[in-house]
């Protein structure tokens, strides 16, 4: 029978006399999975969390009132490092309030080993992997403790430790090179089938996915079928361009159905509905030798874009004030504890008061840290040290030896030592 | 024109009496009132002057030439609804409209590509980038279309195109944020560049750059947005344009000639400040406010006055604007030089956050002065 086409660049397509376009308007828009409503009550008792302990979901509640704290309030490290900007002691932060749920909830679905890359809203993530308190506040203050040597900007954290890439500042680029990570451990699962396997877990804004390296990256990964799980943080906004204007699809989710791969919408501040669709998306992701899948998790960025913006310029304090009263991650999981008996207000008081010292603790921790050691100035431009920086390297050492007084080199670890080779390990 | 100007021998150059004459008049519109536009400058009294930010002679120029002409369009991230990252396009968007002020979604590929298209069917586009490092995202459209269609095409069609936005370092961003970028665009045959310095030059290069047929990268500075310079009366009118490839002596001098671009004009000039109070040397100050084309003649002239270079800039040291300005002093004025010509530039180091590394990955007044007196010998 000639009813199929057999065209090779569309093999189950059947002929027609229908001349009709396909109407995006006519499909639906795509679901939102969730489990538990904005009151904190389970919608669907069959699909209530069973494989959770309660001390893990008080694990994630306290992340979350860490990273960013419930609206009345704001945040706990997020105000007090926002303020510290505008004191000029940090030159740029960025918050993260009403996106806790899907960075901690997808985090705690995914393995340790798992590899990750963030955009750069995702502490929750960095948190929810057991990035402590003194590492976000070293990297933010640049110290020599921080992992990337006090050479980024604040916010831009990474951790080889944890399996974090190091965030980038140009938007998009980590979408393909997470399809190419997750390229790599499909290789290496087939090279030593004894290793558990492991995909790569990719973040990203909406905004992000309007630039080309998100439509390279999801065609890549689906022809290549690399165990990628790609979650795209709908907020609402890019800065201040509002996804009325962003793209005219339904959604980010929709794309991922035009390049073959499996996709769901899920409720991002029900932090349950995260998990269980990060567990589900991992699993069905290292099936068969791997695949992408696509998750798009819906929120409302409660927060300025950075300490650069000022979001009310572009949007009305009504808006994001109903945003904070009507829906939000930390809110909802409250509620769900205190349903069940797990959590009350002496208990949020107490939850509160102890995070704000410990982050005080670790800020002024980091802010006396020394500064990187001396020879930090030269090292990693390359693998090796070029024969130039080593020239200048010793030329430094040479001025520093024969003027020491005009040189204070005490606030950086090691002091002039700090510019020599370190021993062998 | 200028490659006919480099390619002819030095002596050749200087031997011509000739005054000089813009090298690119289809730049100018109406050329032949440019001339006395320039003049006018120089002579206006002190009355008239007005002190504005460069910022708003931006903002200047690009509602007098979307007001001027309705090919003219404004395009890129959050420039209408939010006024631009740098409020650059304040205002533009109520006065003209979101068919001539547009936002964009967040895909540099994607607006940069429409806006080169829009030129190769006629318009006369003015792309914002965020910051020229994210115009890298994008840089295919402007290196292998704008620059290259108009001579692939056999001269069927046309790009006159801008692609403005901020370039450079600008303060505690990182690498990937402080990028200069003039010697990658200015080595592309089919582009021209242009990096303003003070107010006058961002408002008469900018109208000048959309103005002329040509695809033209404008090379704004994010430090300088802020700073206000004197605007001569001529400069406040909307008929004031200035020529490509037509250096400015910013400063008058007999000892060194600095030739330098951009923010690395203003230090120069308070290096060219200290030098005199510190040794007593003059020196002449080049703002070559057009990178490509580029005003060898007026290199040479001031090298055959000083007998000294020094270029500053802020890019990286290898294959820089620095790189090129020697080269050319080396091949054109090499028998005036009374000492080897010298550069300043950024570090060869991806920028550091560190705001004391930062600070010293760059230029500063100070090491200018030093170099200054280090190559006369002072
Ligand atoms: C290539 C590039 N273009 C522009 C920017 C400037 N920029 C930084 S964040 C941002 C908005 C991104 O929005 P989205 O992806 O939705 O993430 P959100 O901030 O909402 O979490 C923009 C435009 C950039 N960093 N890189
Ligand atoms: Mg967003």
């Amino acid at each position: 029978m000639a009813s199929s086409v057999h065209f090779p660049g569309a093999v189950n397509s059947k002929f027609t006399t229908d001349l009709a376009f396909e109407q995006p308007s006519t499909h639906p828009a795509m679901p939102t999975y969730r489990v538990m409503d904005s009151d904190g009550i389970i919608v669907d008792e069959s699909r209530k969390p069973s494989d959770i302990s309660n001390e893990e979901i008080l694990k994630w509640y306290k992340n979350m009132l860490t990273g960013t704290g419930p609206p009345a309030i704001v945040s706990i490290m997020d105000l007090i490092m926002f303020d510290a900007q505008r004191q000029g002691r940090l030159s740029f932060y960025m918050v993260s309030a009403g996106e806790e749920g899907i960075a901690i909830g997808s985090a705690s679905a995914l393995f340790p080993k798992d590899v990750i890359f963030c955009q750069y809203r995702e502490t929750g993530v960095f948190q929810q992997r057991g990035f402590a308190l003194s590492d976000f506040m070293n990297q933010l203050f640049a110290n020599g403790k921080d992992n990337g040597k006090g050479r980024n900007m604040p916010v831009h954290y990474g951790s080889s430790k944890l399996n974090i890439h190091t965030i980038s500042s140009t938007l998009a680029t980590q979408i393909p090179q997470a399809a190419g990570a997750a390229y790599a451990l499909k290789i290496q699962a087939l090279q030593n089938p004894n290793m558990v396997p492991r995909i790569v877990a990719c973040y990203f804004g909406e905004g992000a996915a309007s630039e080309g390296d998100f439509h390279a990256a999801l065609n890549i990964a689906a022809t290549r079928s690399c165990p990628v799980v790609f979650i795209c943080r709908n907020n609402g906004y890019a800065i201040s361009t509002p996804t009325l204007e962003q793209y005219r699809g339904d959604g980010i989710a929709s794309r991922g159905i035009g390049y073959g791969i499996d996709t769901i919408r899920v409720d991002g501040n029900d932090i349950f509905a995260v998990r269980e669709v990060t567990k589900e998306a991992r699993r069905m992701a290292l099936e068969n030798g791997g695949k992408p899948i696509l998750i798009e998790a819906m929120s409302y960025r409660v927060s300025h874009h950075s300490t650069s913006d000022d979001s009310f310029a572009y949007r009305a304090k009504v808006e994001v004030e109903d945003w904070k009263r009507r829906d939000n991650p930390i809110t909802r999981l409250r509620k769900w504890m205190e349903h069940q008996g797990l959590w009350d207000d002496e208990m949020e008081k107490e939850a509160r008061s102890q995070i704000r010292k410990d982050v005080l603790k670790a800020f002024a921790q980091a802010e006396k840290e020394k500064r990187a050691p001396l020879r930090d100035m030269f090292t990693d431009v390359y693998e090796d040290l070029s024969e130039e920086s080593k020239v200048q390297m010793k030329e430094l050492g040479r001025l520093l030896d024969e003027y020491p007084g005009e040189y204070d080199v005490s606030e950086f670890e090691g002091g002039r030592k700090g510019l020599d080779e370190p021993a062998e390990q | 024109m200028v490659a006919s100007r480099l390619l002819r021998p030095a002596s050749r150059l200087l031997s011509t009496h000739r005054p000089f004459i813009s090298p690119s008049k289809s730049a100018l519109q109406p050329a032949a009132s440019l001339p006395t536009l320039v003049n006018a400058r120089r002579y206006a009294t002190p009355s008239g002057v007005k002190e504005v930010a460069v910022r708003d002679a931006l903002n200047e120029a690009l509602a007098e030439e979307l007001e001027a002409n309705d090919k003219v369009f404004v395009l890129g991230e959050e420039v209408a609804q939010y006024n631009g990252a740098y409020k650059v396009t304040k205002g533009l968007l109520d006065r003209f409209g979101d068919k001539r002020v547009i936002d964009s979604p967040i895909t540099e590929s994607g607006f940069c590509g429409l806006t080169v298209g829009a030129a190769l069917a006629g318009l006369h586009p003015v792309c914002e980038f965020m910051t020229f490092n994210f115009a890298m995202q994008a840089i295919d459209q402007i290196i292998n279309s704008a620059a290259k269609t108009h001579y692939m095409s056999g001269g069927i069609q046309p790009c006159n195109i801008t692609f403005r936005g901020p370039n450079g370092f600008a303060a505690g961003v990182a690498a990937q944020h402080s990028q200069d970028y003039s010697s990658w665009y200015g080595s592309i045959p089919g582009l021209k560049v242009v990096a303003p310095y003070s107010s006058e030059d961002a408002k008469g290069l900018l109208k000048a750059a959309i103005r002329d047929p040509n695809p033209v990268v404008v090379l704004e500075n994010e430090l300088m947005y802020g700073t206000h310079f004197p605007m001569s009366e001529a400069a406040q009118r909307d008929d004031f344009v200035l020529p490509f490839g037509k250096a400015k002596i910013e400063r008058p001098g007999k000892d060194l000639t600095i030739v330098t671009l951009s923010r690395c004009v203003g230090q120069a000039l308070t290096a060219a400040e200290q030098m005199k109070k510190d040794y007593g040397v003059e020196a002449e100050v080049i703002n070559l406010r057009s990178v490509k084309p580029l005003d060898v003649e007026a290199i040479v002239k001031s090298v055959k006055k000083t007998g000294h270079l020094m270029a500053v800039e802020s890019g990286f040291p290898s294959f820089g604007v620095g790189a090129e300005i020697l080269a050319l002093t080396m091949e054109y004025a090499f028998d005036y030089l009374d000492a080897p010509a010298v550069r300043i530039t950024g570090a060869e180091v991806p920028t550091p956050y560190a705001q004391g590394l930062e600070n010293m990955s760059f230029p500063s007044e100070d090491l200018i002065a030093k170099y200054g007196a280090k190559l006369l010998r002072v």
